[in-house]
């Protein structure tokens, strides 16, 4: 034996473990110990095995793996001595899987021992069978167990039958063996006999119609009767709980007859009596009565309707709610909900109780109380009972709060009978509670506002004046915004006063003052703060008085960290200070928002139109902004063009980027077909700029004629003739030595050449007229560096054609992002009349996208005539291609 | 029926758990662990009832009663009285306390196999099987008893070895 295996007692295993400090410590000790017991169980020592079973089941409660000792169990068992069957038989029921094969082995040792002399060694058996048994066990072992129900000692007896419920419900088909004997425990003196007898009756009946009929036809009678004698029996001391006479008793009866009760209207029938007598006879100051009443109104909901009965029954609910302890409470509510089904009217009775339930301390209570509320919400009650919920809202618990929140909204919007109530109600939940609410309810409410048109001015009335108290609901905050917004000038002026309205003096300084503290509170998020500024730029023109004001807090978020801001403000303030005539129009009330549609996007039938926000359908509050913005963008556009005329231009813009290539085509008119397409592929190839070709620029076939000697189809003749062409091109243009001698090279040489040819390309100077008007002419002369193909110099030549002489005469030119623009002071500001004169100013292009993109440019010109000022703008789109 | 039967200290340590269905160890402290989850959270003076069904299954319901430092934790389903789950409750818990006169958790601790003994004469494969603490008295001293008389054959070579070991 070894000496170090299993040496320490249970206890002192216990002790050594409840004086581990951590988690880890714990492990090591119990690693030991399961290193102990296996050594211990490979010695197969027997002394040891008791209380290596103890061990383990200790430690099995620990939640450490003990599966290694599933045989020890076995062992035990087998064993003769009870002490070893006990552990044994308790390891079996902790430790062992019914699934697991080594109950195949246990089956043996079980049979042997519910046959045993020693009845308590017959209980330990059936206890482990009555815990563990799988089917087959069930199968093999439910002679026996129908046996032991007979047995002389009610101790096994009332195992027996307990143990047959285990039977039955792992073998259905068993059932009908059980029926007769356990018929005959219902005749029992013995309570624990005759209380697992009622059980086990109950669970046939659930279990097997043919054993329902059965007992219903033999037992019913004999049940009552018991129950009866029950109820009526004087104080036994042994089976009462707190001075109520064995309430479990009473409570299993009661459950078996709910059993046979339901579906049947005579087994009902015979209870009704016995079930009154219980539910008016019985304490209801106990919890053990309570269980009682409540096991007696389950089974009265449950049997055959009988309308006195289930009044009777719900009262005594009602009864139960007014308890001063919370779980009679807790299981009346939890009852009473299902009564609403059985009898609804009953229920409606016991209102004000279950109102009181919501405001329970008890979270449970609370939660199953509003539940049960919910469902008894109807038209005739909905406004008191709404009213006290709001009212309820404000002292309520924060974590509660959610939940009240979204009940009475959905109460108040299921039961909406005039907007006013539908309006004051929200107002109120909003103001207390808002940030509890999910958006599309705010936003719902935004819908009926907007559809109840003779309330606008007492909702907007009645939000400033919430507004006053509180301001801590983010989404009550921006209801108030939007209806400011848009009913702000109803406010002031007390339009569409209500009788039953107090009137209010509200300044217009009042209502901006209410926006300009939404704006500036700092719990606003970046939605009430838009909505804000919507609400600002509203009103800025419905209070001529307050725009300057509005204007400058407005302004003050110019320079916002938050781009939408920082761009609305900016926007904003330019309708403010520059459009003043057309704001009036612009920032008009929204439509009518469409309820219909709103509904069915709340249902899901429309599924993304909300993303497009094109005006009076877009209900949601976000989308009012978004509306707003693209108008503003195009007005914000027309504001830096100022002349209405051009922003058309500016239309062309985009378009002109793309379609410039037609514009160079018809300049190309004198270059032939072939010529065009091969200056096309050489640039493609080398990607070097200036196709530029207008016809003045012969080098434009030279590069053609190139391509046309490496492409194989062409004829020999056309590089001779490209050569006269590069020569003359040559002398033509400010000749370059290089060009000069390709010309007097051979053929391949012009292969050489080539490349310097095209560098050559660089000086020459296209001409545009980019910019003429009645008055004025502007030419560009357009030349490129050698090297630096990407940068264009320019010099822009002026020209009068008036009679006027100009004076002050200004050239500004902007360009898109791509391009880099450099502007040489010009070389005059006066231009004489009749084209007599021209002023030069000289521009340089550095366009970073050079193949990709053409130059384009905005340009503005400004001078005066006879001291008058004139302004002329316009937009350079006729660049040749790829400058 | 009723499903499981729990007992743990406050600080959440299992001291005694017996699942009528099976459900594998790491489950079971699972289980023990969201119970636990549960009962430290909820302030006093509540119901003693809680919905089981996040971490049990469908329609489990979980009553449980606080002594001293033991939370006492039961776990069944629809078919039983909640009111009733907590009288026995007080059955199992009046039972100990006349077995160990004035039952505290380290009785609990130290008599873990008594704790099972006495459970399992109170309820029986998820059944109630006795009410009355006085008859369960009755059966665990017949079961002790049994014990001590057979335990006493045992006696000499369990001290020899123990003898030996040292």
């Amino acid at each position: 034996m070894n000496p170090f295996s299993s040496s320490t007692r249970l206890r002192d295993m216990i002790r050594a473990i409840r004086a581990c400090k951590t988690a880890a410590e714990e492990r090591t000790v119990v690693r030991k110990e399961c290193a102990a017991i296996r050594a211990s169980i490979d010695e197969n020592d027997q002394h040891y095995r008791h209380r290596n079973m103890s061990k383990l089941m200790f430690i099995h409660m620990l939640g450490y793996p003990t599966h290694f000792g599933q045989m020890e169990c076995l062992k035990l068992i087998s064993s003769p001595g009870f002490p070893e069957k006990r552990i044994g038989y308790l390891g079996l029921m902790l430790l062992v899987d019914e699934r697991q094969e080594v109950l195949m082995l246990v089956t043996n040792s079980l049979k042997q021992d519910l046959n045993h002399t020693n009845q308590y060694i017959v209980g330990l058996a059936l206890c482990a069978l009555g815990n563990i048994c799988s089917a087959e066990m069930a199968r093999d072992l439910a002679p026996e167990v129908e046996r032991l129900l007979q047995f002389r000692d009610p101790n096994i007896r009332k195992k027996a039958a307990l143990c047959s419920i285990r039977i039955i419900k792992k073998v259905p088909d068993l059932a009908e063996n059980f029926v007769n004997p356990a018929t005959g425990l219902l005749r029992e003196k013995h309570h624990g006999v005759l209380i697992t007898g009622v059980q086990l009756c109950t669970e046939l009946c659930k279990i097997s119609s043919e054993a329902l009929e059965h007992i219903r036809k033999k037992c019913t009678e004999g049940l009552v009767r018991t129950l009866k004698d029950l109820a009526n029996s004087s104080y036994s001391p042994e089976y009462d709980i707190a001075g109520i006479t064995d309430p479990f008793l009473h409570i299993k009866l009661l459950r078996l007859l709910r059993e046979l009760g339901e579906g049947d209207a005579d087994a009902s029938d015979s209870m009704n009596d016995i079930l009154a007598q219980v539910a008016t006879k019985t304490e209801s100051n106990k919890v053990a009565g309570n269980a009682i009443l409540y096991e007696c109104v389950q089974t009265i909901m449950s049997i055959e309707d009988n309308g006195g009965l289930r009044v009777l029954a719900i009262n005594i609910l009602g009864r139960f709610l007014s308890n001063r302890d919370n779980n009679t409470r807790y299981v009346a509510l939890n009852m009473l909900m299902k009564a609403v089904s059985a009898d609804t009217q009953a229920v409606q009775r016991h209102r004000a109780t279950i109102l009181e339930c919501v405001k329970d301390s008890d979270a449970s209570i609370r939660k199953r109380a509003l539940e049960l509320i919910y469902v008894l919400v109807n038209e005739t009650n909905v406004k008191p009972l709404t009213k006290e919920l709001v009212d309820y809202l404000e002292v309520s618990d924060q974590d509660f709060r959610e939940d009240l929140t979204t009940k009475i909204c959905s109460i108040v919007s299921k039961f909406s009978l005039e907007k006013i109530w539908y309006i004051d109600q929200m107002v109120k939940v909003l103001s207390k509670a808002g940030n509890f609410l999910k958006d599309e309810v705010w936003h719902a409410l935004i819908v009926v506002i907007s559809n109840a048109s003779k309330l606008h001015g007492y909702t907007v009335r009645a939000l400033y004046k919430a507004f006053q108290t509180s301001t801590e609901q983010e989404t009550f905050v921006r209801v108030a915004m939007w209806c400011l917004g848009e009913y702000g000038d109803l406010l002031i002026n007390n339009v569409e006063m209500l009788d039953i309205e107090d009137p209010i003096t509200v300044t217009e300084s009042d209502a901006v003052d209410v926006v300009e503290h939404a704006l500036k509170r700092h719990a606003s998020d970046l939605t009430t703060k838009e909505m804000a500024l919507v609400a600002l730029l509203k009103l800025s023109s419905r209070f001529p008085s307050c725009t300057e004001r509005i204007r400058e807090i407005i302004v003050q978020y110019k320079g916002n960290l938050v781009l939408e801001l920082q761009q609305r403000s900016i926007e904003f303030n330019s309708i403010i200070a520059k459009h003043q005539n057309i704001s009036s129009t612009l920032v008009e009330r929204m439509p009518v928002l469409d309820e219909e549609t709103f509904n069915a996007r709340r249902a899901g039938s429309l599924t993304d139109a909300a993303s497009t926000p094109t005006g009076p359908s877009v209900s949601l509050p976000n989308g009012v902004v978004k509306s707003v913005a693209p108008l503003l963008d195009l007005l914000d556009l027309s504001a830096d063009d100022t002349t209405p005329a051009h922003s058309s231009s500016g239309g062309d813009f985009l378009q002109d980027l793309l379609g410039v290539d037609q514009s160079v085509v018809s300049q190309q008119s004198g270059a032939t077909h072939t010529s065009k397409n091969g200056t096309d592929v050489l640039l493609d190839l080398l990607s070097i700029g200036s196709p530029s070709a207008p016809i003045e620029s012969p080098p434009a076939q030279s590069n053609s004629s190139i391509i046309n000697m490496l492409s194989p189809s062409t004829s020999k003749r056309e590089p001779i003739s490209s050569l006269d062409d590069l020569s003359s091109v040559s002398l033509s243009s400010r000749a370059s030595p290089t060009a000069g001698a390709a010309s007097m090279t051979d053929l391949l040489d012009v292969f050489a050449s080539g490349p310097s040819t095209i560098e050559n390309n660089g000086p020459v100077n296209p001409s545009i007229t980019a910019f003429e008007s009645s008055s004025l002419r502007l030419t560009f002369n357009l030349s490129k560096q050698p090297g630096t193909p990407q940068t264009t110099n320019i010099q822009a030549t002026f020209m009068n054609l008036s009679s006027n002489a100009y004076t002050d005469f200004v050239f500004q030119a902007a360009v898109p992002k791509f391009l880099q623009l450099l502007l040489d002071p010009a070389s005059g500001n006066t231009l004489p009349a009749n084209g007599k004169g021209s002023i030069t100013q000289n521009l340089r292009v550095t366009n970073s996208q050079h193949g990709k993109k053409s130059l384009v440019m905005r340009i503005r010109i400004t001078y005066k005539i006879n001291g008058k000022d004139t302004l002329e703008e316009g937009q350079i789109t006729n660049f040749p291609r790829d400058l | 029926m009723i499903s499981a039967v729990l007992v743990m200290n406050t600080q959440g340590k299992p001291r005694l758990a017996k699942f009528y269905e099976f459900r594998p160890v790491e489950k079971q402290q699972e289980i023990i662990r969201n119970v636990f989850a549960v009962l430290c959270s909820r302030p006093e003076h509540v119901s003693n009832f809680v919905d089981a069904e996040s971490f049990f299954g469908p329609d489990a319901r979980l009553v449980y009663k606080h002594f001293a430092t033991l939370y006492f934790v039961f776990i069944f389903d629809g078919s039983e009285n909640e009111l009733a789950m907590l009288d026995l409750i007080q059955v199992f818990v009046e039972t100990l306390d006349k077995c160990f006169r004035n039952v505290c958790e380290l009785d609990v601790v130290f008599n873990y196999s008594k704790m099972h003994t006495i459970l399992d004469e109170i309820i029986f494969g998820g059944q109630v099987l006795e009410t009355s603490s006085a008859e369960v008295l009755k059966a665990v001293e017949e079961i002790t008893k049994l014990e001590a008389a057979s335990s006493a054959i045992n006696l000499v070579p369990k001290s020899v070895s123990s003898w030996r070991s040292r």
